[in-house]
């Protein structure tokens, strides 16, 4: 339980933006989405990623799979570093770490009968000679669609159908770690219960591990043992779930956690609001890059860069955390 | 006034397997300034409505009764694809389930926020101009850079507000928007619902809007329709609903939101069974098979109970209160 199946340190993944002009005006033309990010995550355990939009999980979640190249920093998963490996090399690495991608019918392809997308890893991975039928029919039933559904095309799914194929095809082959984007948005509450507690099932008989992606901060308290809240890149704040939600630590974190709406016209929030200006990643603010938003924000959080500090079993980034 | 009103509107798709029945005597209106919320489980139905509203159904799908009625005035259900298009650049504004599916990923997202102004007689300069006010209302860091930036540049959510964005930029009689929230954080979900309260008051549009999200329905809607297998089961206030929901399926769809839960559950509630399949509907009443509280009456007969005021629950047993489900 406790040993680690991945191990990211201090990982950077740039893109390059704006044109020839932007280049020769001599204005920023790369962008750090993700920005010395280090996190483990323990084989059987769940780790949730959340934060704000644009703070680079996706970015994060495709750099893990290989799918965009490392600048800086590793990644140890079942002890191999998988930075800078060849598409030959990773594979049989994607076989063990499938990924689901956030967009639930835009990641199937159209022209595709679900029969078609269910076998396609099995063909991918040479082992089409197993029954692949039957393979079919068992990883229908595992995510709750009708055998029928296996002649069915994308675009004769509802949203949250798609979504099922989706966890069927990251689920087909033998995973360790699934790595998850938004796996649940688009279900109403019930088939996104079911889904839970299909993974977590699948947690509990194969040992799965799973690194989930999501803004459903509900989802993250029941299924997530820890989580990571990202700003600009970063992880801000890192702990125990239950320890964050009862006490968050890092302003931004606290001002995430009050936005979650609830479920009853009545309520009353009391939301901590945040400034609308969205820092731009081409002009990263000074000192704690959450100065120009947050409440709690002193003289010298515009100039001091805060060095990570451990508050109970978190880490964070701040130099006034709250709830201590 | 009432800006939409849909009358016993039933749509088949026609599939390999059989005629499949998606929407089934599906009956509610949505009153100016207001917003309309639908909720229900995953392939109920719901896209398909905003399909059927905007005259998009695919081409398996046909509308096969019903009216819907825009303005007071037009049959959308009858109306011809040249003048449904006319309406959608318009009167009507949409953001879609999936927003990679309503950006072009050829063209610039400038070039697209400017397309979408074609009517407005400004210069390319003003066009922009307000692309980018409207862009920073969304809360896209810089904006003016970004115009040039293609779809695949930016994240889920960023593609999502560039969506809503464009909507908003036109100014429309009726917005429809099929979970414009899913891909957002909550601080921007809360910002976004803030959004389009504020354009609701400002231009005086209506709101139809689908979310799973049972909270962000709580925060932004006035009203509401609860659907299960392609009918309306339940419709009243969302405060009716939330505090005094009358239909078993509410009930249990209510109790299944893990917001209601204060700490870590082994099991995640769900409603046992599946959705019906809808080529073969139940008879009675269609939550009949997944209902603990069906009786031989449920078994036969399709059951109406209004129970007061603008509240309907399509049950026979909709007396059965269970008080504030909300927590
Ligand atoms: N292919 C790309 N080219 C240029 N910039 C990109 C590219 N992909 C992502 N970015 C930028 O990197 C940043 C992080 O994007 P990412 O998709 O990782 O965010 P995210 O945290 O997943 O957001 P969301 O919650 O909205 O999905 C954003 O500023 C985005 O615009
Ligand atoms: N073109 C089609 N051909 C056949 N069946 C279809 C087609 N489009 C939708 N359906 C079916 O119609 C039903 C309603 O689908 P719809 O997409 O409207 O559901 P939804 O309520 O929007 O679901 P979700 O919340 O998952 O998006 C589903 O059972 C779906 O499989
Ligand atoms: S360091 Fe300062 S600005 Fe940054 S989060 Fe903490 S209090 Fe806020
Ligand atoms: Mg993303
Ligand atoms: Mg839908």
């Amino acid at each position: 339980m406790s040993e680690d199946l991945l191990r990211v340190s201090d990982l950077r993944v740039s893109f390059r933006v704006g044109g020839l002009s932007a280049r020769l005006a001599g204005r920023a033309t790369e962008i750090e989405a993700v920005s010395g990010v280090s996190f483990t995550l323990q084989r059987g355990s769940t780790f949730a990623l959340v934060g704000e939009s644009g703070s680079g999980k996706t970015t994060l979640a495709r750099t893990l799979n290989g799918l965009q190249p490392v600048r800086a920093g590793t990644i140890l998963f079942e002890g191999q570093e998988l930075q800078g490996l060849s598409n030959a090399a990773l594979k049989p690495v994607r076989r063990r770490m499938p990924m689901m991608f956030q967009d639930p019918v835009g990641s199937l392809s159209p022209r595709l009968s679900v029969r078609s997308l269910l076998s396609e890893p099995f063909v991918i991975h040479g082992l089409s000679d197993r029954d692949l039928s039957a393979e079919v029919t068992r990883l229908l039933a595992l995510v709750g669609l009708p055998r029928d559904f296996a002649d069915r095309y994308p675009h004769q799914l509802s949203g949250g159908q798609a979504r099922r194929v989706g966890v069927a095809r990251a689920i087909a082959l033998d995973p360790v770690l699934v790595v998850a984007d938004e796996p649940t948005a688009g279900l109403d509450v019930s088939v996104q219960g079911e889904v839970l507690n299909l993974l977590n099932d699948l947690r509990d008989r194969m040992g799965l591990s799973m690194l989930i992606i999501t803004h459903n901060l509900h989802v993250v308290r029941q299924i997530a043992d820890r989580m990571a809240v990202m700003y600009l890149g970063r992880f801000v704040e890192q702990g125990e779930t239950e320890a964050i939600f009862r006490a968050p630590h890092h302003p931004y974190t606290a001002a995430l956690l009050s936005a979650n709406p609830e479920p009853d016209p009545d309520r009353v929030h009391q939301r901590i609001t945040l400034p609308a200006d969205v820092p731009s990643l081409l002009a990263r603010p000074s000192g704690c890059e959450f100065h120009t938003r947050c409440p709690q924000a002193q003289r010298r959080c515009a100039v001091d860069v805060p060095a990570p500090v451990a508050v109970g079993n978190s880490r964070l980034t701040c130099h006034f955390p709250l709830n201590t | 006034m009432t800006v939409l009103e849909v009358k016993n509107l039933n749509v088949a798709f026609h599939t390999e397997s059989g005629r499949l029945e998606a929407l089934k005597q599906v009956s509610f209106s949505v009153p100016a300034n207001r917003s309309v919320g639908v909720v229900g489980e995953s392939g109920c139905g719901k896209s398909t409505l905003i399909n059927a509203i905007l005259g998009l159904l695919a081409d398996n799908g046909e509308i096969t009764s019903g009216e819907i009625i825009f303005e007071g005035d037009q049959d959308l259900a009858r109306l011809g694809p040249t003048a449904m298009r006319g309406l959608r650049g318009q009167s009507i504004a949409t953001v879609f389930q999936d927003p990679m599916g309503a950006l072009n990923p050829v063209l610039s997202v400038g070039r697209q926020m400017r397309d979408i102004q074609y009517r407005s007689g400004l210069s390319k300069r003003d066009k922009d101009a307000r692309s980018v006010a409207m862009l920073r209302k969304v809360r896209i860091p810089d904006p003016e850079s970004r115009l040039t930036q293609f779809p695949h540049e930016f994240s889920g959510g960023m593609k999502q507000r560039i969506a809503i964005a464009m909507a908003l930029m036109m100014e429309p009689a009726l917005l429809i928007a099929d979970e414009p929230t899913t891909a957002l954080d909550a601080t921007l979900e809360v910002a976004t619902i803030e959004l389009l309260k504020d354009l609701q008051r400002d231009i005086g549009c209506s709101v139809l809007f689908i979310s799973h999200h049972l909270g962000v329905i709580a925060e932004l809607c006035d009203e509401m329709i609860v659907m299960y297998a392609g009918e309306v089961v339940e419709s009243g206030t969302t405060r009716e609903i939330f505090h005094d929901a009358r239909h078993p399926y509410t009930q249990k769809l209510l109790a299944c939101d893990p917001a209601r839960l204060s700490q870590r559950v082994a099991r995640l509630p769900t409603i046992a069974g599946t959705l019906p399949d809808l080529r073969r509907r139940p008879s009675g009443c269609v939550f009949q098979p997944r209902c603990d509280r069906a009786d031989a009456q449920c078994l036969t007969t399709p059951p109406n109970a209004p129970i007061g005021g603008s509240h309907i629950a399509h049950c026979w047993h909709a007396d059965v209160s269970l008080g504030a489900m909300s927590a």
